[in-house]
């Protein structure tokens, strides 16, 4: 009796301790992390000559990364995040054009605040809503930044853009050269450090949180947590980083038009993150590459035509792959898993 | 002595229709109280009201003497009052263990927090464990709530709403849906609740609210019908009735 007393006890603790450690390790950094940086160091080397092409991916992934944590993580629905791009772009691009304000790297944060500040203030009244209500909003909200700026073309250049923007030396040393070498870095360094700050939100309580407010509100009310907040939080962190992403995009092409703040923009984005996968980190990193190497393949395959090859692709994720690429690729490890046990 | 949850005339109306009338409500700490009323009769709505997911248009909810009529559903949770939902209301794509770590966390204040992994709090989940254990639920701590069976469900809605520390736990239907060879499992739990809480429980089975509650309260139309101890409401004749009476196969042989 004793004997079969200790053994279940026995049991219960390994028990608790399995399940312990899967919390307590989940957070840890896995290998098969290092393998998204691992390609893009080794495309530097292998494509020196596609690096400016190279470096609009790292912004679309950026970019895409930001939706994730609103949309996959936080299950806010918005066809408005170019809103935010958009700023963070407009943000660099008015300062070296209108300021004289031409430092890289500064130019960076000014934009990350300024996105910030529209994300929480357009955050605070919007994400009262949800559902359609809301897309409408974010979309309006895009909108309205994009006719302010045409409303202003003596300053902001109108759809014409502000052309031919000079940014000075990354760090006082690093020049700009012909091939995008520098940018390219440059912009893979503040993804990383992007990542980096994402993947410690989305690991944190406060992400957990976030996914709780996407998997069941009404619960999330009814145990204490203060919804609007979180999501007002959020969004401005996600605005921030998508407002960087623009940002970078300006200074990677040297010119800005309003066309960032194009309903397009923001489609495009979330078709990226739903391709790849939603809330998991590296679907952003998936989805951006594949939409942007399938668009510039098709586009030179067949320059009218190119969007039917993208459409398909779509078509055949939204048949097949259901939760994006990434899920292709999970499904699988599951099956092999599956197999070796039995 | 101030009674854990009082409801002061609380009334609310949908529309032309009034679903919530002069109610008055008053549970002692330690209450062991049951509301009941044929359907349609505004239970859930009640618990809407004192819970803050709806607003009454007149009247005042009081939590340890405090008026908390104004607050919301969340900071009404951050003090104490804890509900069940009669549908579940889980995060069905997490973990159980996961669902109770986040209701820890967000009763500690944990969940401000961006930058700690939200593994690093040994002692967060270790309460989660246990709160699983009291409830046989720790084999499966680490199932996705989706994969449980329906009664097994019901059990995390309880352990959630235990893992808030409540003062006052109010439960809509804890034993709804659940075949009846489970749902003694269920009604064993809320039979063993920690001493100290008042509970109000919302049930159909009589046999339930006859073995659990010390006080019942019957609502019809909205409108409180009648209040007292059990034995009363079975010999109340008016209830028999409005109510008893559409079960008195079921009530008749506690008689």
């Amino acid at each position: 009796m004793a004997a079969s007393n200790s053994v279940t006890t026995a049991d219960r603790s390994s028990t608790r301790e399995r399940a312990a450690d899967y919390l307590l390790g989940r957070h840890r950094f896995s290998a098969a992390e290092a393998l998204p940086w691992v390609i893009a160091i080794a495309v530097f080397f292998v494509f020196p000559d596609r690096m400016t092409f190279g470096s609009q991916v790292l912004v679309m992934v950026m970019f895409a990364l930001s939706l994730d944590l609103i949309l996959g993580y936080a299950g806010i629905v918005t066809l408005g995040h170019a809103a935010f791009f958009g700023v963070g772009a407009y943000t660099v691009g008015l300062a070296a054009a209108r300021l004289q304000w031409t430092e890289p790297i500064s130019g960076l944060f000014a934009a990350a605040i300024v996105a910030g500040i529209v994300g929480f203030v357009t955050g605070w009244f919007l994400l009262r809503y949800r559902g359609l209500t809301l897309l409408m909003l974010t979309l309006a909200t895009a909108i309205m930044l994009q006719e302010t700026g045409n409303l202003r073309s003596d300053i902001s250049g109108g759809y014409d853009g502000l052309p031919g923007l000079t940014f000075k030396p990354l760090l006082g040393v690093f020049d700009y050269d012909l091939y995008g070498h520098t940018y390219y870095l440059y912009a893979l360094a503040v993804l990383a450090v992007v990542f980096y700050f994402v993947r410690r939100i989305v690991y944190s309580p406060f992400g957990q949180a976030l996914t709780g407010i996407r998997e069941n509100v009404r619960r999330m009310h009814a145990i204490g947590s203060p919804v609007h907040w979180r999501l007002v939080t959020v969004y401005t962190i996600a605005a921030a980083i998508a407002g960087v992403a623009g940002a970078l995009f300006t200074q990677t092409n040297a010119y800005v038009t309003l066309t960032v703040f194009d309903f397009d923009n923001s489609a495009k984005v979330m078709v990226m993150l739903i391709l790849g996968g939603t809330g998991r980190l590296y679907g952003a990193f998936v989805g951006a590459t594949v939409y942007m190497v399938l668009e510039d393949y098709f586009s030179k395959l067949s320059p009218t035509f190119w969007q039917f090859g993208i459409g398909l692709v779509l078509v055949l994720a939204v048949l097949f792959a259901r939760r994006g690429l990434l899920g292709i690729f999970e499904s699988m490890g599951q099956y092999i898993s599956a197999r070796k046990k039995s | 002595m101030t009674a854990a949850l009082q409801v002061e005339a609380l009334n609310r109306s949908f529309g032309a229709l009034p679903v919530t009338r002069d109610v008055n409500l008053a549970l002692e700490r330690g209450a062991r109280c049951a509301l009941i009323g044929p359907n349609g009769a505004g239970k859930t709505t009640l618990v809407n009201l004192i819970t803050g997911a709806l607003k009454p248009h007149s009247g005042r909810v009081l939590l340890d003497g405090q008026d908390i009529t104004g607050l919301s559903q969340a900071d009404r949770a951050r003090r104490g009052l804890a509900r069940t939902f009669q549908i579940n209301q889980l995060f069905r794509g997490l973990t159980v263990l996961e669902n109770l770590c986040m209701t820890i966390g967000e009763r500690d204040g944990h969940c401000s927090n961006l930058w700690r992994s939200a593994g690093s709090k040994r002692v967060v989940i270790d309460e989660a464990l246990d709160h699983l254990d009291s409830l046989r639920l720790t084999d499966d701590a680490l199932k996705l709530v989706r994969e449980l069976p329906y009664g097994r469900q019901r059990l995390v809605e309880i352990a959630i709403a235990l893992a808030q520390k409540p003062r006052v736990l109010l439960l809509d239907e804890p034993a709804a849906g659940v075949p009846s060879s489970e749902s003694h499992l269920i009604l064993d739990v809320v039979a063993a609740l920690d001493p100290d809480i008042a509970v109000l429980i919302i049930e159909h089975d009589m046999d339930v609210v006859f073995r659990f509650a010390k006080e019942i309260t019957v609502l019809v139309q909205g409108a409180v019908f009648t209040q007292g101890t059990p034995n009363e409401i079975m010999n109340n004749e008016q209830v028999r009735a409005v109510y008893l009476g559409q079960e008195s196969h079921r009530g008749g042989h506690h008689g």
